[in-house]
């Protein structure tokens, strides 16, 4: 037979399968390097622990929230609503909380659950209503915000402390724990019945389907797994803030897309890991550190991010083609 | 044979839109039998392949399968009685791996369920093994496959299932000689254990080697079953009149003076390892050899969709570079691809639309398209080229693939380019199709067309074409002169190494 596929080792089909997550972490060991180059600069001293900590924690709901548009996206969905369960988490978080371990444990799981719910619903309009997702999740977003401000509707509560300790240790980087065992969930996910269901309707709905996978139950289990995951930013979120408010989570809804696309997961649908994603909501968290410390204007911080987001994502591109070009 | 048959399909009805592409038709296989469907493009093989294989439910008919009546309400419904298709539109993923493809839905699993990349590739290797393919790489992603690997997937899949009925639609078509006598040695090792197999094929060789009966289809009807049939039989009874002479006489060869329309020196890139030649007015100028050897790349680098490493491409005589497709269309360059379904048309758009695309600009004024006009031209090549399509404004999707292949021919014919490139253009289109287009090339060439003309069927190219390059590992190998040309010619002169060896 006349050539039919290149062979190649291992190693090379694992690079060049996972170019987006080798583009990420060049991307975020760039930022570091940057980061530590600005606030050596201009502090005088390295940045250490306390730094470190303090990212982890305030990167952790964004984390999660990526972890919640990476699912969606992977259908070649989109989930706009994740900025609205993350505030209607927050809200309920803020006034459920009690003070008992039992008590936070208990409003924490109906929280997470809320969640699951609200997801269930996207998922139920987007692949039994066969709606557009985009124009489904824009829709809840706005009734998941309204309801969030409904139950909260100035900022206040208050998270006990032992909550926030538990989540968010302001000493050491705890949270690390989360993101270790979160990309663990991912790489089991990503090799259960379950999740290679919702890679394959993401390649192509219709060969899926050809193969006896159910496109709709895939779908539905990634939009519901999507509102548990946002629900859980949610959580983080309010503990780091030590009390709630009902609108902080708007801009989660985008700056999860960013994280997800830093991340190399395709727009398209059926390519890229969560593991990126997260990684990505890290790159993120990061350039608004160089930002702060490089004492720009906050006025003018969302012109620079928008500027560093366009020339990261050409870089990953270009590079992307580069070693797509050369295989 | 006195068996009974394992696969029946009794007046089964099927219609899409207006168009009826199953009426009442009737079929049915015995076990250990290799039965062919023929017919043309549309005369309903593939909706019957789907209504057999659980992916489409029939309007009305009934199905038995061992003699007894199934309603199936899927592909899974099928698979559990062990009826296992292979698509004509292949159903791999494509961002996924091959192995990952191969045993989807039934991974090797730990005792958490999960599987893993290991393990995937060490059982798909087995599969493959199995099969006797070593060639393709478990790991490699779909994508990066070609054609012809992708077909040999999807075909190893379904022999994998151990299938007691297997349905194969058009499985040839993306094959090369060696991968098909492949395939033919899997028929016949499953005939042997009482297998039942229905295939599709536009090729009458591969219908007369393996298919123990053959049932003619004709406007979605079965029109016969028969074990011996010969081919001129069979064309009639496929298009309801005879086709008297197959090929269409070739236009007299341009003289030597005739204007150089397209040359090429030296052009390097991808396979392709340094082609020069000259395409002149009026002429056809054939391209054979064996698929992978450079003849994709010559065709997209001449169309401007891929840049060559060296060499140049001169256009009457005055060099140009071809950076897309939109350029080399302004210079008077077509490409008429094989795989119409990525690479030309815009299937959920009119046949209208589709037919004027490429020349909007002078259908428009000020930006705004004069419909008047876009009505008149394409009802105007509708008639001309044949397109059998209920009306104008059906979405392309819908038409068969011959009728798409021609509403592509259509739209560069409406372009007027003076350089046309086509690349094996009949592949999995009907004999009546095919007709119509040879007699288009000729009619083209005729009125001063330059035509290079690749096809992957070396007896088209011995009839069809003026002289004739063969290409082998990038270089042309030879130049054979149309006068008394053969197909085994063109074959010996790509294979010349290997039988030398």
């Amino acid at each position: 037979m006349p050539p039919l596929a290149i062979r190649r080792s291992a190693a090379a089909h694992a690079i060049a399968r996972n170019i987006g997550l080798v583009l990420v972490i060049f991307l975020l060991l760039f930022s570091i390097f940057l980061y530590g180059l600005i606030y050596g600069l201009t502090e005088g001293r390295l940045p250490g622990g306390f730094e470190l900590t303090s990212t982890v924690n305030n990167t952790m709901p964004l984390v999660l929230a990526a972890m919640a548009q990476t699912l969606v996206v992977l259908t070649r969905g989109l989930d706009l609503s994740v900025g609205g369960v993350v505030d209607l988490a927050n809200a309920l978080g803020a006034i459920s909380l009690g003070a008992t371990p039992a008590r936070m444990a208990l409003a924490s799981a109906f929280i997470l659950l809320a969640g699951a719910g609200l997801g269930l619903v996207n998922g139920l309009l987007v692949a039994y209503g066969r709606l557009q997702p985009i124009l489904v999740t824009l829709a809840t977003l706005s009734i998941y915000q309204g309801l969030a401000i409904r139950i909260l509707p100035q900022p206040g509560g208050a998270v006990p402390e032992g909550y926030t300790a538990l989540l968010t240790n302001t000493t050491f980087p705890a949270a690390l724990l989360y993101v270790v065992l979160l990309g663990l969930f991912w790489t089991a996910f990503r090799r259960s019945q379950a999740g290679i269901a919702i890679v394959a309707i993401g390649n192509d709905e219709g060969a899926a389907a050809a193969n006896g996978i159910n496109p709709l139950r895939a779908k539905l289990l990634a939009y519901t797994l999507s509102g548990f995951f946002a629900a859980a930013a949610g959580l983080f979120l309010v503990a780091t803030a030590t009390a709630g408010d009902a609108t902080t989570g708007n801009g989660y809804t985008l700056t999860s897309i960013v994280a997800v696309v830093l991340g190399g997961v395709s727009l398209f649908g059926g390519r890229g890991s969560a593991i990126g994603a997260i990684l990505g909501a890290f790159v993120t968290t990061m350039i608004v550190n160089i930002l702060f410390f490089a004492h720009i204007d906050p006025l003018y911080q969302s012109f620079y991010e928008g500027a560093f987001l366009v020339i990261a994502v050409v870089l990953a591109e270009g590079l992307g083609r580069f070693v797509r070009g050369r295989r | 044979m006195s068996a009974a048959p394992s696969l029946e399909a009794i007046t089964a009805s099927k219609a899409y839109g207006g168009v009826q592409a199953l009426d009442n038709a009737s079929f049915s296989a015995l076990p250990g039998e290799v039965h062919a469907l023929v017919g043309e493009n549309g005369a309903g093989k593939s909706t019957l392949i789907k209504v057999l294989g659980g992916r489409v439910r029939p309007d009305s008919g009934t199905l038995r399968i061992d003699g007894a009546k199934v309603v199936l309400a899927g592909p899974n419904d099928a698979h559990l009685l062990g009826c296992w298709t292979v698509f004509q539109e292949l159903t791999l993923l494509p961002w996924m791996s091959v192995a990952e493809n191969l045993l989807l839905r039934r991974e090797p699993r730990n005792v958490l369920g999960l599987t893993s990349p290991r393990r995937l590739v060490a059982a798909a290797e087995g599969v493959l093994e199995k099969f006797g393919i070593t060639e393709i790489d478990p790991r490699a992603l779909i994508e990066d496959l070609s054609l012809a690997a992708r077909q040999v997937i999807e075909i190893v899949r379904a022999l994998s299932h151990e299938p007691r009925i297997l349905l194969l639609d058009e499985p040839t078509s993306a094959l090369m000689e060696r991968e098909t006598a492949w395939l033919f040695a899997q028929i016949r090792r499953l005939r042997a254990t009482g297998t039942t197999i229905v295939f599709t094929s536009h090729r009458w060789h591969e219908v007369e080697t393996i298919a123990d009966r053959i049932t003619v289809f004709r406007g979605g009807r079965d029109v016969g079953s028969f074990t011996t049939l010969a081919e001129e039989e069979a064309v009639t009874l496929m298009t309801g009149q005879r086709v008297e002479t197959f090929y269409p006489p070739l236009p007299a060869a341009p003289s030597a003076r005739a204007d150089a329309m397209l040359s090429v020196a030296d052009l390097a890139g991808g396979r392709l390892a340094g082609v020069s030649f000259t395409l002149h007015q009026g002429e056809i100028l054939g391209v054979g050899g064996l698929a992978g050897h450079g003849h994709r790349e010559l065709f997209l680098m001449l169309f401007g969709a891929e840049r060559p490493h060296a060499g140049r491409i001169l256009l009457r005589g005055r060099e140009v570079r071809l950076r897309s497709p939109r350029g080399a269309i302004r210079n008077g360059i077509a490409l008429v691809p094989e795989d119409r379904k990525t690479e030309g048309l815009l299937l959920p758009l009119s046949v209208r639309d589709n037919l004027t695309l490429a020349v909007l600009n002078r259908l428009s004024r000020f930006g705004v398209i004069g419909r008047a006009a876009e009505r008149a031209q394409a009802a105007r090549l509708m008639a001309r080229l044949a397109i059998r399509a209920p009306n104008a404004a059906i979405p392309v999707g819908t038409l068969s693939g011959g009728n798409q292949q021609k509403v592509l021919l259509g739209r560069w014919l409406l372009a007027d380019c003076p350089i046309l490139l086509f690349y094996d253009v009949t592949r999995g289109v009907d004999v009546a199709t095919k007709h119509e287009i040879y007699e288009l090339m000729m009619e083209l060439a005729r009125s001063g067309s330059a035509i290079l003309f690749y096809s992957s069927d070396a007896l088209e190219l011995a009839h069809l074409a003026h002289r004739v390059l063969v290409l082998r590992e990038g270089r042309i190998v030879a130049e054979l002169p149309a006068r008394d040309l053969t197909a085994e010619q063109i074959v010996a002169a790509a294979m010349r190494e290997r039988l030398a060896a």
